[in-house]
C-alpha cells in the first residue's frame, strides 16, 4: 500500500478508531516507514497541543455549590440512585477506553516525550542566547531559579572535574515549568532537566544511560523531582555527571 | 457531580463568555434533572449530558447567532475518503508559551469545527459518542473532524508565520 493510503488512516488510528487488525498493520508500517512515523508524531503533537489548549476554563466554586444545591433538592428521589448508576457506567466505559488507548499509545507517548526533550535540547543550543542565567557559579545559578520554578534543587561542586556549568533557563514540559541546566564536558553540551515528577505525560522509570533519538539519556526520580540528563556526550560522561548530581541531592 | 468541570469548560468554549457559560451549565443540570426519566439506562450518559448542553446553547440567542456563521458544507455526507487529510502536516512546534495562538485560533474557528475538536481531543470521545452528541452520522463526524483539524492547522500556521515576518 502506498504511504498516502496509510496516511489517510492516521487520524483514525491516533483517535483509536481503527479495528485491531487495521491497527496492527498500520503499526507494522509505522515501524518501518520514517516519513509516516514522522507524520504520525506531528499529528500526535498537534492532538496533545489541542488538548492542552482546550482545557482552559474552570468553574467557580460558587457555581459548583449553586448547581450542587439544585441537584440535592431535586424532585426525584430516584434521581440520586440513577445518577450514581449512570456515573458508575460512565466510569467503566472510561476505564475500558483508557486501558485500550493506553496500550495503543504508550509507544507514541514515549516517543513524544523524548522528541520533546530533543526539541528543548537542540533548540536551546541552537539559540544565540541559550541560557538566561550565564554563570559557572552554582551559587549564582541556583538562586536565580527562586520564584521561577515551583521547587528547589542542589548543584554539585565542579572544581577538579571535567565538567563546567554554562548556565540555566526555565523550560516547559507538559505545561509545567522546570529547570534546564547546561553543562559542558570536553566541548559536548549536556542538558540537565529537572521537573516535578508528575509533569510529564509519560513518566519513565529510573534508568541507566540509554540511547534515545540518537542522544544519550539517563534519568531518575528523587525527592518528588524527575531528573533527566540529555546530550551527545559519551555514556561514561553522562554517568559521571549523574553521579555528581545524585551525590549532592542528599546534602 | 459527574462531568461538572468538563461541561463547564465546554460551555465556556461555546459561549465564549463566563456569565453565559455559568447560566448554560445551570440550565443544563436543571434540564437533566427534570428530564432524567427520558434518559435510557444503558445508553451513553455522557453523550446525553453534552447533547442537552449543546441543544440548550443552540436555542439561546448567542447560540443561534453563532450557528449563523457556520459555513454550509454541501459535501459533508459525501464519501469520507475524499475528505480525509492525506497531506503531511508540517510539524507545528507549539511552544508552551505560544499556546495562546492555539486558543485564539480555536476561538476563531466556526462553531461546528470548534465543538467537534473539543469533544474529540479534550473529552476524548469516540466517534460514536460524538455522533450521538451532535446527532449526525459517523461518516459526518470523520469528515468534519478532518476539516476542522485542517482549518485549525491553517489558522495556527498563519499566526506563527505572521510573527516570523513581523
Amino acid at each position: 500500500m502506498a504511504c498516502e493510503q496509510w496516511q489517510a488512516q492516521l487520524d483514525a488510528y491516533l483517535d483509536g478508531e481503527l479495528t485491531s487488525e487495521a491497527m496492527r498493520s498500520l503499526d507494522a508500517h509505522l515501524r518501518t516507514c520514517q516519513s509516516c512515523s514522522a507524520d504520525a508524531l506531528a499529528r500526535v503533537q498537534f492532538k496533545r497541543s489541542i488538548k492542552n489548549a482546550g482545557m482552559r476554563y474552570t468553574p467557580s466554586p460558587e457555581l459548583r455549590s449553586k448547581v450542587q444545591k439544585r441537584i440535592g433538592s431535586g424532585p426525584r428521589r430516584s434521581w440520586n440512585i440513577a445518577w450514581k448508576l449512570a456515573t458508575a457506567a460512565l466510569g467503566l466505559v472510561l476505564i475500558a477506553g483508557a486501558v485500550g488507548s493506553y496500550v495503543g499509545h504508550e509507544r507514541l507517548r514515549q516517543q513524544h516525550f523524548y522528541s520533546e526533550l530533543a526539541d528543548l535540547h537542540v533548540a536551546t543550543l541552537a539559540s544565540p542566547n541559550p541560557v538566561d542565567v550565564v554563570s559557572s557559579d552554582r551559587h549564582t545559578v541556583k538562586p536565580w531559579f527562586q520564584g521561577k520554578v515551583p521547587f528547589t534543587f542542589n548543584l554539585p561542586e565542579l572544581q577538579n572535574t571535567d565538567f563546567a556549568l554554562l548556565g540555566g533557563r526555565v523550560a516547559y514540559l507538559g505545561q509545567t515549568s522546570g529547570a534546564h541546566l547546561i553543562f559542558q564536558v570536553r566541548k559536548h553540551e549536556i542538558s540537565v532537566f529537572i521537573f516535578p515528577e508528575s509533569s510529564a505525560s509519560w513518566t519513565p522509570k529510573d534508568s541507566k544511560v540509554e540511547r534515545r533519538q540518537t542522544f544519550n539519556v539517563e534519568q531518575w526520580n528523587r525527592g518528588g523531582l524527575h531528573y533527566i540528563l540529555f546530550g551527545d556526550a559519551a555514556p561514561e560522561d553522562i554517568q559521571k555527571l549523574s553521579g555528581l548530581l545524585k551525590a549532592v541531592e542528599g546534602s | 457531580m459527574p462531568l461538572f468541570d468538563q461541561l463547564y469548560n465546554f460551555a465556556h468554549w461555546l459561549t465564549q463568555d463566563r456569565d453565559d457559560a455559568e447560566d448554560l451549565v445551570q440550565e443544563t443540570f436543571a434540564k437533566a434533572l427534570r428530564g432524567f426519566s427520558s434518559y435510557q439506562q444503558g445508553t451513553n450518559f455522557r453523550a446525553w449530558m453534552y447533547r442537552i448542553l449543546r441543544n440548550t446553547f443552540l436555542s439561546s440567542r448567542t447560540g443561534r447567532k453563532a450557528m449563523m456563521t457556520v459555513p454550509l458544507e454541501q459535501d459533508e455526507d459525501g464519501p469520507v475518503v475524499a475528505a480525509v487529510d492525506t497531506k503531511t502536516p508540517e510539524a507545528i512546534l507549539i511552544d508552551r508559551s505560544d499556546q495562546h495562538f492555539l486558543q485564539e485560533s480555536l476561538d476563531e474557528l466556526p462553531l461546528n469545527f470548534r465543538e467537534i475538536l473539543l469533544l474529540c481531543e479534550v473529552e476524548e470521545m469516540s466517534y460514536q459518542e460524538i455522533a450521538e452528541t451532535l446527532g449526525v452520522p459517523i461518516g459526518t463526524v470523520m469528515s468534519r473532524l478532518s476539516r476542522a483539524r485542517r482549518a485549525l492547522r491553517d489558522l495556527v500556521r498563519g499566526k506563527l508565520q505572521g510573527i516570523q515576518k513581523g
